[in-house]
Formats: C-alpha cells, structure tokens, sequence
C-alpha cells in the first residue's frame, strides 16, 4: 500500500482545502494595500498622490502636513521611479484614483473633465500668486490647481573649473560647445544636459527666440533658429565632450557633486545637495542665446495640486486642499525652503522666505524672474513626445533638424485641432 | 493448420458488485468534479484575459482618448492609424532584429549549458542551480543593474572600467545609437534571464534520449562528440527545440521590461508592446489607437506562430516526422 493511500486525501478533504485556500485569497485581497487606509479613523478617507522628491525629509514633511490635518485621515501614496505621470494617468481611470494629486497644468486634464474647477478656493489669496501661475492654471476664467512650488532649471558650473580652463560664462550656445571642449579631461566630461536631453528642449526653443505655442494656440517652435540650434547640439552630442548614460539622471545632482561633469543642467531644488558638496566653488547661468535673434532661458517648471473631479469626495479634496497649500503658509514655506530649494508661488511667502534671500539661491531667484518661461496649459504630454521625438532623431541620431521639426509640427498640429477644434 | 496447443488465457477476474449506495445527483457526476475544481481558473480567465481582449476590440473602434468608455464611434480609423504610423511599424522591424538575434542566441547558449551540465559527474546541482538562478531575477531588476553598473556610460561602470584598461575611451552603451551599442546591452541582459530556463528543458529532453542509441552508433564506428551530437543529440531535441524556438519566439514578441527600463525617450528600440505602451498607457492615453494595436499585434502572433508551427512541425506526432 503506498503512503499515498494512507494519508487522509480524501475528496472532502482535498475539497476543504481548496475552499480555505480560496478563503485565504479573498481574505489576502481584503487585506491588500490600496493607499486608502483602515476605516477606523474620523472623518473621510482622502489619497494623496506624489511622485518621489530626491531631497531627503520631504516625503516624511509630505505625511507630516497629511496628518495635521484634522478633518479627514489622508493617506499619501509616494510613488517612486519615473513613470509617476503614467501611473497617475493610468489610476485617473480607476475607482482606485487619488482625491489629490499632484502634476504640472495641462489642459487635457481640464477637457476629460478629470479636474475640479479650484476658483473659489484660490479667488480669496487670487492676488498673493505669482500671476504667471495662476495664467498658467486658467481655462476659461476658471482656475484648475494650486501652484505648490516653482522649480527654475538652468546650468550649475565650477567657477574653479572655468577659472582653470581660462573660459568665461557662456552667453551663446557656440560658447558653450566650446566651454564643453574646454573643460574636458581624462576624467571630466564638459557638461551634462541629461540622458536624453530633453531637459533642454524647451530652453532650446525659448532661447532660440520661438515659443511652444503661441497664445491663440499655433504652433511656434518650427523655426529656422531651432533648426540651427539642434545642428549645434548635435556637433555637442557628437564631440565626446558630453556626458552620456550617467546613472543618475539630470534631476540629480550626483554627475555634477562627483565631479564626472562641469557643467549639469539641473533644479534649484539641487542646490543645498551641490552646496553641501562643492561649498561655494558653484555659479549658474541661463541656457545661452541661440542665434542672433535669440534670448537666454531659463525653465520654470513646479508642481501643482490637483483634486480628481471624477473622485468621491471633491468637496472634502478642496477643503484638504485649501487648507495645505492656501491656508497653512508655515508648511508651505517648510516645503519650498526646508529641503530643496523651491520658489513659493505666493509672493508673501517668497518675500519673507530668508533661505532665498542671498548667495545662490537669490541668484536663482534672479534668473527666475529675469528668464523664466512658465508652464503653458496647452503644452500637452502628447506634444511634448513629439519634442522628445526631435531631440532624439535631430540630435541623437543625426536625422534633419527642420524635417524633424516639421513631422513634429504636424502631430502637435493634429493634437491642436482635437483640443482646441 | 496450426499444430500448438492453444495457451490458455487467463480469464478476467468478475467485477466486484458495488455493495455500496450508488451516489445521485451532482456529488456524484464528474462533470460537477470538472466545474469545481476548473471554474475558479475558468472565471479568473475570463475577467482578467477574455473581457479585457474584448473590450480592447471595443475600444479599437472608438475615439478613446484618457477614457475607456468612450461614445465616439471612429470604424476603422485608428486601425488607419496604426498601419500608417511609422513608430509602430519600425517597432516591428526592432522586434525582428531583437528576435534575430536573441532567438538562435538563448537556442544555443541554453543547449550548450544543458550539455554542459548533463555531462558534469560532480557539483552537478551546485552548477544547474547557478544557471538557473537568474530565472528568479525580476527583469526590470536585471535591467536596472545592466544600465547602472555594468553597462553605464561613466568611468566607473563596469564594461568601461575593463575597456579603460585596454585604454578604450568610455562608451555611451544607451544614449547613442550610432554605433547601436544598446543591442549589446539588451541581448546581453535577455540571454542571462531566461537561458538557464530553456537549459532545464534541454536537459530533461537530453535525459530522456535512449542510451542504446549511443551505444549502437558507437558499435557502428561513429565518433563521439560532434558526430554523435550532430546525428544523434539533435534529432533527438527535435521536439523539444521547436517548443523551445516557439516559446523563444513569443517571448521576444512580448519583451517589455528591458527595452521600457533601458531605453527612454528614444525613437529606436522600441519594440511593439513599448510603443503600444506609450500609445495607450504612456503619457498620451490614447486607447482607442493602442487597443487597435493590439488587436493587429494579437493577430501577428497567431499567424507567426501558426507558420512556425507549419515549418517545424510542432505539436505533429512521432508518427507524421
């Protein structure tokens, strides 16, 4: 007789088994983690999504301000790698989606219906706001988020480095392809735009004298000067002066602190990490002219909080809402200033903000107000790709820049249209 | 006329009368057995891959634009879309170079380690579970150590590092396409994952081959080592290496993970399930376009795989070869 037979294998008993297991699994989902907490807490159930700040400590402020809060329990989802955009897109559909959420001003969002109209929590504190924000945030007269932080984004240097090379601070984009070759060693590369240099595409066009789009919703960044300017970076891309595949990307200050670069396009928000690093052998500068026609640029980019108008509780959302980024001024200030280096929106808070009020950070404030470009609503994630698509065939693989821009055009053409008829 | 005694033939035994009570009803049906114990699986199938299948037919028929119910009827126009959008077709050109390469490459490299470590006579499990291991290993792991170790372009990256001592200057392995360094990265990663699962199908294959067959090719003078290997080991993986080419096949249709983590914002390099991706899922959540994708990819993969099928003989009988 085998043991087989001899165990206690019988169908009932194979049947109970597999009942418990499927027991076991419902119970496992039950218990599955979905951001929206136990329901023993007062009050509503809120989630918040952010993606993931590299400064340390602001994920712990983020869940620190969340349960301050008393009048709901908010849950922060911190969503980690790069494909935030994605994942938030993706869980927008969802009965899973976040009451808040964080991302930058785009007017698809407005169109699908999937934000809610925030203009009379912002109307009463409408003129604290850098109005650039708030333009960037408007459709039709009515404001769709809260401006959280404005992010400038330009060059960071080693004076010591240029001192060294002999070089002075590049005004044109040749003078920075020739710093690039100067400042290159056996162990240095010139500069750092990124992996895929698409950080400096819209500072590319910017500088270039043309825009993204234009206010009545044309294409503007078709020009002979853009063209040009990819032909110049393309002669960067192909000099072995850059660098390329780094293993941290752009927003990270790591090629710049470990001295593989001397020159890195980054965030303001890098600035105390390079400090702590390099002490005060750093400077900044805009992204050179391009052309004769051109003007130095300088990104603003920033994040802004969203309410999900499809959620359940878009009234409790505002109120979270208004009452984190409108009302608790502390926090805000703690956010923009405690960690990176960030502009606040609100013009209170960026006058008495003491930590941007002098060295580098003031100079970045300079170069924010004297450069900067904001967020344009109509300026899509489908558009954008269309740019990424340029810089990766004109610069990165040698296609034609003006029949690069040209395919560009007409796809960004075609997504004009849908939105804007 | 036949002069032997007839054998005489055991008789089978009487069957047993069922003292028992016959069982009714559905405890007693098989068919009850059946639904019980594949109704789960069967439910699970059909919420998870048959609607999914069908609403993404759906919605290749619609405008569905950051929605996936959508109202706007288009017919075949994102089919339109998709067969006239370059991204997509290069994409299937990308999928054919990858398979080109990474489908004879893990066929060899797998068969190589299976003949290995079936001729290994110590350390035999120490060394099939090393080759094995780094099936474990989550691709977008693997993928996330090949582009920031091994194969990054700074000095202190692997592959550098050991070029450097052969004073080669740093390559940019993923940024640059021209040369298209990136292929060497992604096969590379590719061939570690998943040879030492198709070796385990190799060497229980290798096992299942007859000794005597050896040994009478050895009586019949035949050398052992490439002739034996090349008309006797081979023919004999015949079955096995058509399933292993048709799961390598399908595998290399649905690579994802490595060209998603290692290639970003690039034009090149993007196989179909990336671009479908990016169209649907990505930044530009474009459903109806993605799902039309799908559909042509889905049927893509059933004519190839219907063709190889065809050629190699696959699932066809011992009898038919």
């Amino acid at each position: 007789m085998s043991a087989m037979s001899n165990s206690n294998w019988s169908r009932r008993s194979l049947f109970r088994a597999a009942a418990g297991m499927a027991a076991a699994g419902t119970l496992a989902a039950c218990g599955g983690n979905n951001g929206r907490g136990g329901s023993g807490g007062s009050g509503k159930n809120l989630v918040q999504y952010f993606h993931a700040y590299g400064e340390a400590g602001v994920e712990q402020a983020v869940k620190r301000y969340a349960k301050a809060y008393k009048d709901a329990n908010v849950t922060t989802q911190w969503i980690t790698g790069s494909q935030f955009e994605q994942k938030l897109f993706a869980a927008l559909l969802t009965k899973n989606a976040p009451d808040v959420f964080e991302f930058h001003p785009q007017i698809q969002l407005v169109k699908s219906g999937q934000v809610a109209d925030l203009t009379d929590i912002i109307e009463p504190v409408k003129d604290d706001f850098n109005p650039a924000d708030i333009k960037s945030h408007t459709v039709d007269g009515k404001i769709y988020g809260v401006r959280m932080i404005d992010d400038p984004q330009f060059f960071f240097y080693r004076p010591s480095l240029f001192e060294k090379a002999k070089i002075e601070v590049p005004q044109t984009l040749e003078e920075l392809v020739e710093a690039a070759a100067k400042l290159k060693t056996s162990k240095v590369k010139g500069a750092f735009l990124g992996n895929d240099l698409t950080p400096v595409q819209s500072p590319l066009i910017w500088s270039a004298g043309a825009d993204t789009l234009t206010e009545d919703h044309k294409v503007a960044f078709n020009t002979d000067a853009v063209a040009e300017g990819l032909k110049q970076l393309r002669g960067l891309f192909t000099s072995g002066n850059l660098l390329l595949d780094a293993p941290a990307d752009w927003w990270d200050p790591s090629a710049f602190t470990q001295g593989l670069t001397a020159i890195q396009w980054c965030g303001m928000w890098a600035m105390p990490a390079m400090q702590q690093a390099l002490g005060d052998d750093i400077g900044i500068f805009p992204f050179p002219k391009v052309g004769s026609a051109g003007k130095q640029s300088v990104t603003n980019g920033g994040w802004s909080m969203f309410v999900n108008a499809k959620g359940d509780n878009v009234e409790a959302a505002k109120e979270y809402v208004k009452w984190l980024w409108i009302e608790q001024k502390q926090y805000q200030e703690d956010f923009a200033t405690s960690y990176g280096f960030h502009i606040p929106p609100r013009t209170s808070i960026a006058q008495s903000a003491t930590k941007l009020k002098s060295g580098l950070p003031a100079e970045g404030v300079k170069l924010f107000n004297e450069f900067g470009h904001f967020d344009n609503i109509g300026w899509t994630q489908a558009m954008i790709s269309s740019i990424n698509d340029v810089m990766a065939n004109s610069v990165r693989k040698n296609g034609d820049p003006k029949a690069q821009l040209d395919a560009a055009e007409k796809k960004v053409d075609a997504e004009l249209k849908k939105l804007f008829g | 006329m036949s002069t032997a005694t007839p054998r005489k033939v055991a008789q089978p035994a009487p069957a047993e009368v069922a003292t028992t009570r016959p069982r009714r009803g559905l405890r007693a049906s098989s068919t009850f057995n059946f639904w019980l114990f594949t109704g789960p699986f069967l439910i699970g199938l059909v919420i998870f891959v048959f609607v999914p299948i069908v609403w993404s037919m759906y919605l290749s028929f619609f405008e569905a634009r950051f929605t996936v119910t959508p109202s706007e009827f288009v017919g075949f126009a994102n089919y339109k879309q998709i067969l006239t959008d370059t991204d997509f077709r290069n994409s299937l050109v990308t999928f054919t170079v990858f398979a080109a390469f990474i489908v004879p490459a893990t066929w060899a490299l797998s068969l190589g380690l299976a003949l290995l470590v079936n001729r290994l006579r110590f350390m035999r499990a120490f060394f099939r579970s090393v080759f094995f291991l780094p099936t474990a290993c989550s691709y977008v792991a693997a993928s996330l150590i090949w582009k920031m170790s091994i194969f990054n372009g700074v000095r202190f990256g692997l592959a550098n590092t050991v070029l450097g001592w052969f004073g080669v200057e740093n390559i940019a392995w993923l940024a640059n396409p021209d040369p298209p360094w990136y292929w060497l990265v992604i096969v590379t990663v590719r061939l570690w994952l998943q040879s030492g699962f198709y070796m385990i199908l190799f060497l229980a294959a290798l096992q299942n081959i007859p000794q005597e067959l050896y040994e009478a090719a050895a009586i019949d003078g035949a050398k052992p080592g490439w002739q034996t290997f090349r008309y006797i080991t081979l023919p004999q993986l015949r079955a096995t290496s058509t399933a292993v080419i048709l799961l390598l096949l399908i595998a290399a249709y649905q690579a994802f993970d490595e060209f998603y983590n290692l290639l970003s914002k690039t034009t090149w390099g993007q196989p179909p399930l990336v671009e479908l991706y990016k169209m649907a899922l990505g930044e530009n959540q474009n459903y109806g376009a993605g799902s039309a994708g799908a559909v042509v990819l889905t049927l893509l993969i059933c004519v190839v795989t219907l063709l190889q099928g065809k050629f190699m003989g696959f699932g066809r009988g011992e009898e038919s070869k």
